[in-house]
């Protein structure tokens, strides 16, 4: 019992994480009506970006998150702009393979700068923890998961609370309309797609302080991504959450109790049955259309 | 179909995985293409096949020689059969969902191949006993093989394009719910195009399993086959029949390239990704339909009539400016 509820705690903080990643990701689902299959990588980036800084500049990790963010909300706005803007004349589905050709372009660049070697960012109070009533509570990953509480509040004030969020979630909702009312869609979604990438680029450091990656890392990161992007349903940002934290805990239960080897499969078990009866996912509504 | 313009180990190796991306881009184009569901997770039939392959010839004493290739037919079928539960859940998603639970598919299999440990030898992987051909013309049989495999695909698409099936197949891409609401039986043809897809993935696994004399799962069930059928898929064009088959005649060979020329040092992931990228901004409708449009416009004769009958020919008259 003990060990559950400790690998509970653990889950929902990592959970935490996860949840920055996959809303990123759904704010870009959002805009573009395109899966970010870049997502993870972009992620990863920054993981590798922290530890280099960590290490040759001694620069601590949450510290980074700040360089960061605007350096990521440029190169989703790049994104965008450069790759995205034409696609949609053509047809949806190819903004889906450009992301992904895109982000095993950036492996490639990851593995040649930084080898295959796995990395973690190992900052002086990596192995710290503290003791609440009986449970450990492991202090990286519990300012991991303030930070990224932090962020996703920041985005949902932004979203909820301004005039680029009401822009942001009329486009989501209908572009037509949206442009119709004066909205620049155009300009709204690149900033979205920025804002969907810097979240990724604030997790990255995260990230890179729990789990040991290289740039495979990505695929097994993005098959979560996916899974909670389905699970949570693509369009609902309370959904992605509840599907990150669901993730998270059932990931890290499942790794304490039986095995590590079956927690990553565990999850799309999970996700299977949830399908089965709900095949919008948790939150979300039915999509039309084939690719 | 000439091993003999090719005489050289190298030559014939590469005329062999060649092939076997031709067919898994026309096997993929069957779902993907004609029916528009992007399956990017295919190569888990695939793994399936190649360890189902393996299993065969270690656990199951069938041995080697010419035997292991009366194992290909069984291994399909079985995939296609078992797929069918599979499909028919996942068939209910859509577009982007879709795309990602057979991703989701892909690293499940991949898990099941690292953790079964006695069926697969897990990360240490499987050895398949070498076939007992003669060296010089060693992959020769396995080219074959290949070919043999690649004509069954071409025939299957070319008996689906001038079906019923066919037309159904692009009605769900055009418009899954008009389609329905007119009586197609979008969720049989989604099924039969998933199975047989499936079926033919494994059937090449296996040969190429055979070949390949090692399987470890990160090896046998790698996220860039798919990607690299889907790709040749695009770039040779979705609507035609030969489209897969040319674009394979291209990119397989770059392919090789890339890992020989960058593959130690990792650029061999960009130069692929940006062949990628090139040919999605390049050519979106691919290479055989856009000659073919090209051809039709100069060759004498070819009147509005003509050109009809080509978008017939090709399904793409379903989307050229459609019934509103």
């Amino acid at each position: 019992m003990h060990l559950f509820v400790q690998a509970v705690i653990v889950g929902i903080l990592f959970g935490g994480v996860y949840a920055l990643i996959a809303s990123g990701q759904a704010m870009i689902f959002g805009v573009t009506r395109t899966i970010n299959f870049a997502q993870a990588i972009l992620a990863i980036l920054c993981s590798f970006l922290s530890f280099t800084l960590f290490t040759d500049f001694g620069i601590d990790p949450f510290l980074s998150i700040l360089i960061l963010i605007p350096a990521m909300f440029a190169l989703g706005y790049a994104i965008y702009v450069l790759l995205l803007r034409q696609l949609s004349r053509w047809s949806a589905e190819l903004g889906l393979l450009v992301l992904y050709g895109l982000g095993i372009g950036i492996q490639g660049v990851l593995d040649f700068v930084y080898g295959t070697s796995t990395r973690l960012i190992t900052p002086s109070y990596a192995n710290n923890s503290w003791t609440v009533a009986g449970f450990q509570i492991p202090e990286v990953r519990f300012f991991a998961f303030v930070l990224a509480v932090a962020v996703l509040a920041a985005l949902q004030v932004i979203r909820q609370r301004t005039r680029l969020g009401r822009a942001l979630r009329a486009t989501t909702q209908n572009p037509v309309a949206a442009r119709l009312l004066g909205v620049d869609v155009e300009q709204v979604s690149a900033i979205g797609m920025g804002l969907g990438v810097a979240a990724a680029g604030a997790a990255g450091p995260l990230f890179g302080m729990i789990l040991s990656f290289n740039g495979n890392t990505q695929y097994d990161l993005l098959s979560k991504l996916l899974s909670i992007a389905v699970l949570g349903g693509m369009l609902s940002m309370p959904g992605t959450i509840v599907a990150a934290v669901i993730l998270g805990v059932v990931e890290s239960v499942v790794a304490a109790m039986i095995s590590p080897d079956w927690s990553s499969f565990s999850f799309l078990v999970v996700l299977f049955a949830v399908l089965i009866v709900r095949p919008q996912g948790l939150f979300g509504r039915q999509l039309r259309g084939a690719l | 179909m000439l091993p003999l313009i090719a005489s050289q180990h190298w030559q014939v190796n590469l005329l062999v995985f060649t092939v076997m991306y031709a067919g898994l881009a026309a096997a993929w184009n069957l779902l993907g293409g004609y029916a528009g569901y992007p399956a990017l997770g295919h190569t888990a039939f695939f793994g399936v096949g190649a360890y189902a392959m393996a299993i065969g010839t270690i656990h199951l004493g069938v041995g080697a020689g010419y035997r292991p290739f009366l194992l290909i037919a069984p291994i399909a079928v079985g995939t296609a059969v078992v797929v069918l539960p599979i499909a028919r859940l996942l068939l209910r998603t859509r577009a982007a969902a879709f795309a990602v639970l057979t991703i989701t598919l892909l690293f499940m299999v991949q898990t099941l191949a690292y953790n079964i440990r006695s069926l697969t030898g897990g990360s240490s992987g499987l050895i398949v006993p070498i076939a007992p051909f003669p060296v010089a013309t060693f992959e020769r049989p396995f080219y074959y093989a290949m070919a043999a495999l690649l004509a069954l695909t071409l025939a299957v698409c070319w008996v689906v394009r001038t079906s019923k099936l066919g037309l159904a197949l692009n009605a769900v891409r055009d418009d899954e719910d008009r389609a329905r609401g007119l009586g197609v039986q979008t969720e049989l043809v989604k099924l039969v195009a998933f199975a047989v897809s499936a079926g033919l993935f494994a059937a090449f696994g296996a040969v190429w399993a055979y070949y390949v004399g090692f399987l470890y799962p990160g090896f046998a069930i790698d996220p860039l086959l798919a990607l690299g059928a889907v790709l040749m898929a695009f770039l040779g064009g979705r609507r035609a029949l030969w489209g897969p088959v040319v674009g394979a005649a291209l990119i397989g060979p770059a392919q090789q390239y890339f890992a020989y020329r960058f593959g130690a040092s990792q650029l061999y992931l960009l130069a692929y990704a940006a062949l990628f990228l090139l040919v999605i901004y390049l050519l979106p409708e691919g290479i055989v339909p856009t000659l073919a449009r090209r051809l039709g416009r100069l060759r004498p004769g070819s009147g509005p009539g003509k050109a009809v009958r080509d978008q017939v020919a090709t399904g793409s008259i379903f989307s050229a400016g459609d019934l509103g």
